[in-house]
């Protein structure tokens, strides 16, 4: 029985300063990489995804609850700030994209991301769902940290914003190329603005694998969007009261 | 590395602040970022942007968003805080976001590719 009072002891005093559970964070964020790595780079094994699980899961296994979490955590939700604000670099540098089809971007931006906005708010509500969902489905594919802070400024909740916003970028890392092929939809342009768009950092990563171009218009769509949808989600959230 | 982490919170800060000051809708670190890009393209504008003071920027900057990913993981764990929830609503839940993703993801493709795509851009000409 000594270890078993030896890890009671010390997990105490552990648990409750910020070092064990940035370390945590981090261990679970690495594990998911190399999962990935070793499966292939499949978008699936989302790392994100994977590292939400096992923290989650540590936390329901231990009984910790999720304040005492995030007060050791918040040092790295921390870095979102700085890290939405470094969007700045990849939307200036692609700036000379957007001058060049600046009609198409623009249409495409607008008619993207008010059909991405309405029709989560408008399917959550056909299917039953609360006002709080609703409210955290519309700002979800704006990139996470811009997505999370509206969630927060309108009365959605943003730990589920941010997953909905992680899940939808999986789902369009997983089909979207494939839809699109269907489609007949084959320029790189429009693979990469439509995964910035509807499916934020995670979908980007995916389709930059295609070539400089697609990578481009994706970031390019990030930041778009993220601003677009800044502005469209307080106006929603005013209208629908 | 001190420089442009220096740059990135400074502007986060000036939006926070214009955020407060003007009652904006939009979230500081947003407001940020434009101001940040403004000042990137005007800079960028007259000259090639390869000065020390960028290449420090965009080190920092490029480690950021590499790993945003880990950056979302503290409030997606908040998750567990939702389980009833999660329970109550998740066909709602899992319907809106495969729905609204796919309707976001193929009207944005569509439009760009019929606004503006009508001649393809070969890889090669891209780079």
């Amino acid at each position: 029985m000594m270890p078993d009072r030896l890890v009671a002891a010390l997990w105490a005093p552990l648990a409750a300063a910020p070092l064990l559970w940035i370390v945590v964070t981090l261990g679970a964020y690495a594990g998911g990489r190399r999962l990935q790595a070793r499966l292939g780079g499949s978008p699936l094994v989302n790392p994100v995804l994977v590292a939400m699980l096992l923290v989650g899961g540590l936390l329901l296994a231990t009984g910790a609850p999720y304040a005492t979490y995030f007060r050791g955590a918040q040092l790295i939700n921390f870095l979102l700030g700085p890290a939405t604000v470094a969007l700045a670099v990849p939307l200036a540098r692609n700036l000379h994209h957007v001058r060049r089809s600046l009609g198409g971007v623009g249409a495409a931006l607008l008619a993207g991301s008010t059909v991405s906005l309405l029709s989560g708010v408008a399917l959550v509500r056909a299917l039953g769902g609360s006002r709080g969902v609703a409210l955290s489905m519309a700002p979800k594919s704006a990139t996470t940290p811009i997505a999370m802070s509206l969630s927060q400024e309108i009365g959605g909740l943003p730990a589920l914003t941010a997953a909905l916003a992680i899940i939808g970028g999986v789902i369009a890392a997983i089909v979207g190329q494939r839809l699109l092929l269907r489609l007949r939809i084959e320029d790189h342009r429009a693979h990469g603005f439509a995964a910035g768009v509807a499916g934020s950092g995670v979908a980007a990563a995916q389709v930059a694998s295609l070539s400089g171009l697609a990578a481009a218009f994706a970031a390019l769509g990030i930041a778009l969007n993220g601003v677009l949808t800044a502005l469209l989600v307080p106006l929603v959230s005013l209208l629908w009261r | 590395m001190i420089v442009g982490l220096l740059v990135l919170l400074g502007f986060q800060l000036l939006g926070e602040g214009l955020r407060l000051a003007l009652h904006l809708p939009l979230p500081g670190p947003v407001v940020g970022m434009l101001l940040l890009a403004a000042v990137l393209a005007a800079r960028s504008a007259g000259s090639p942007p390869q000065g020390a003071d960028s290449g420090r920027l965009d080190r920092v900057a490029g480690l950021l968003l590499e790993h945003m990913g880990l950056l979302f993981v503290p409030a997606g764990v908040g998750l567990v805080a939702e389980l009833p929830l999660l329970r109550q609503e998740w066909a709602p839940l899992l319907g809106g976001v495969l729905g609204s993703t796919l309707l976001g993801l193929v009207t944005t493709a569509a439009v760009l590719h019929h606004v503006s795509c009508r001649r393809p851009v070969a890889i090669a000409q891209a780079r």
